[in-house]
């Protein structure tokens, strides 16, 4: 973007104006940040006494580790899931509230608000739906004929965490949706009406083509929502069980250093984790740049 | 609307009705179970509220649960409006101050504080846990509400709204203001703050939900009940070891606790529309 032509001049000024965010930013960002990078090449003893350094050694533990690895494809499993299942559901939702165009915002009302739910608080929401003993969901599934228990069978409570994670994400989903297809111009869809396309010709040919930077836009935001955000869903509900069923790689993360008090093994998850998020933030900017091309 | 089809318009309407409907009914079965006593919610929920309401809203807010450790609910509440409100005041002002300083001076290092500003977008506390706990309780700020709130209060999207912002701000203006002899401050307290009156409040209303809803971070800084928020602290009382969780006031904290954030959104909602979009440019 062009700099400012007109700035002010000031000797300590700008310093004493930024100076707060870079102390906050030095602080609690990088130096946290680059001591998980240290403490990732260490190794120490169970009492914190001894600490050696062993290179590489902590990730190629990790990376042979059956848990890990099972934790990996629990966490890619699960943010697809949500991705689909949230975005999926907010596709129809928008493409409906956007043909009644007059009563869209009285629905975008309706449809919003559970954005503003606490992933944890949502978790808990649902787990009472689907609480075996007394939740209204168990219960209409037990009369089809479905055994629903989350806290013995890992893809019940699997299912669970994508419910309660999914839900709230709808919302968001359907904000941007719903703004992409009103940026559609209108002479495009009434043309091929003339042209006798029907409504679901229409979405096919035109909407949802002119819909797919907005569409992988929100693929890369649900899956950092997904990889980030949803570790009070699992702590709040299944804790990563039954067995590792839904222990997904923040949660791992958190419980391999507060409970299991292995700090090597956590930091080097870490920094897994960071390498993740730098190429996830990599992609969103290329395709935001993207979008304003369009 | 582009042709006339009635049983389409009519079915959109059905699967929006629908959709609305489900998105609301856990939301209304947490309510009805909120009003009712523990009997009753463990015999099976019934679909219609019940008479229990007071009792059970100024129990958890009067006394809490106190077999599962919680404090009252009312504590739980100032201290997550603490946290909230502090988040969102302290990242707003740092990041104006910020993106004042970069965008209207030249200055040495401006690239670089500019570059140290943007890591932070990648460096979520997920991925530092355990480092970033142990700074906070190396600087003695467990248990606090400085630790609670100071350590998310850096923020790389607040700057990057603002920056943008004041970037489209005429120069004229600046101009006007330097022959009318304002200085820098005098110039950024008349001039661009009014300006930007609507971007703070759509950055208020996306940072107090953010801020509210917080959960890891305070379950790592607090240990002391007297500092648990609610979001955290409903947790506690759902897994609260071996006695039977007592669905009925749980379901009161829950309400409680999505109540602020969700009349923020509503109140605000074309605030908070345009907020989630700038904030994602």
């Amino acid at each position: 973007m062009r700099p400012k032509r007109v700035t002010f001049r000031h000797r300590w000024l700008p310093y004493a104006l930024i100076a707060p965010q870079i102390v906050i930013t030095i602080v609690f960002f990088l130096w946290p940040a680059s001591q998980a990078i240290y403490q990732s090449v260490l190794r120490q003893d169970a009492f914190g006494l001894r600490t050696e350094f062993v290179g590489m050694a902590n990730f190629g533990r990790l990376f042979s580790d059956p848990l890990y690895l099972e934790s990996f494809w629990t966490t890619i499993a699960f943010s697809a899931l949500v991705a689909s299942l949230s975005m999926g559901i907010a596709l129809i939702l928008a493409v409906m509230a956007d043909r009644v165009i007059r009563t869209a915002t009285a629905y975008r009302t309706l449809l919003i608000w559970p954005y503003a739910v606490a992933p944890a608080v949502a978790g808990v929401l649902w787990w009472f739906l689907f609480n075996p003993t007394i939740g209204i969901a168990a219960y209409a599934m037990d009369a089809l004929g479905y055994d629903w228990n989350h806290y013995v069978k890992g893809s019940d409570a699997m299912a669970l965490i994508v419910i309660a994670s999914a839900w709230r994400q709808v919302s968001y989903n359907f904000l941007f949706f719903l703004a992409g297809l009103q940026a559609i111009p209108r002479s495009l869809t009434e043309a091929a009406a003339i042209d006798s396309a029907g409504p679901l010709r229409r979405f096919w040919t035109i909407q949802l083509p002119l819909l797919s930077p907005t569409v992988f836009f929100l693929i890369v935001v649900n899956v950092v929502y997904a990889f980030f955000e949803t570790f009070g869903v699992v702590h709040a509900t299944t804790s990563g069980g039954p067995g590792q069923a839904t222990n997904i790689l923040v949660y791992k993360v958190w419980r391999d250093a507060f409970e299991g008090l292995n700090l090597g093994s956590s930091a080097a998850q870490s920094v897994i984790l960071m390498v993740i998020v730098i190429a996830l933030t990599a992609i969103q900017f290329r395709y935001i740049e993207r979008r304003v091309e369009y | 609307m582009v042709e006339n089809r009635p049983l389409l318009t009519f079915v959109q309407h059905a699967v929006l009705i629908l959709g609305a409907a489900l998105f609301v009914f856990p939301i209304y079965l947490a309510f009805v179970a909120s009003t009712h006593d523990q009997v009753t919610v463990a015999r099976g929920i019934p679909l219609l509220p019940g008479g229990e309401f007071w009792n059970n809203y100024s129990q958890v807010l009067g006394e809490g649960i106190s077999t599962a450790g919680a404090p009252p609910l009312s504590l739980m509440l100032f201290n997550s409006m603490v946290m909230a409100l502090s988040i969102t005041l302290g990242k707003i002002a740092i990041s104006l101050l910020s993106a004042f300083a970069i965008v209207y001076f030249r200055f040495p290092f401006r690239i670089l504080a500019f570059w140290t500003i943007f890591i932070t977008l990648m460096l979520p506390v997920e991925v530092r846990i355990l480092p970033t706990f142990e700074v906070v309780a190396s600087l003695g700020m467990l248990n606090s509400y400085a630790g609670l709130s100071i350590p998310l209060i850096a923020s790389a999207t607040a700057t990057f709204l603002f920056r943008q912002f004041f970037m489209t701000v005429p120069d004229e203006l600046t101009e006007a203001a330097r022959i009318d002899g304002a200085g820098p401050m005098r110039f950024f307290k008349d001039i661009l703050l009014p300006l930007s009156r609507t971007n703070l409040a759509a950055l208020f209303v996306i940072l107090f939900i953010y801020g509210w809803n917080q959960y890891l971070w305070p379950l790592l800084v607090t240990t002391d009940e007297s500092y648990y928020t609610i979001v955290m602290g409903i947790q506690r009382m759902a897994n609260a070891g071996e006695e039977t969780p007592q669905w009925h006031l749980i379901m009161s904290t829950a309400i409680l606790a999505l109540l602020p954030p969700v009349a923020v959104i509503i109140g605000m909602q074309s605030l908070f529309v345009r907020g989630l979009v700038e904030v994602e440019k």
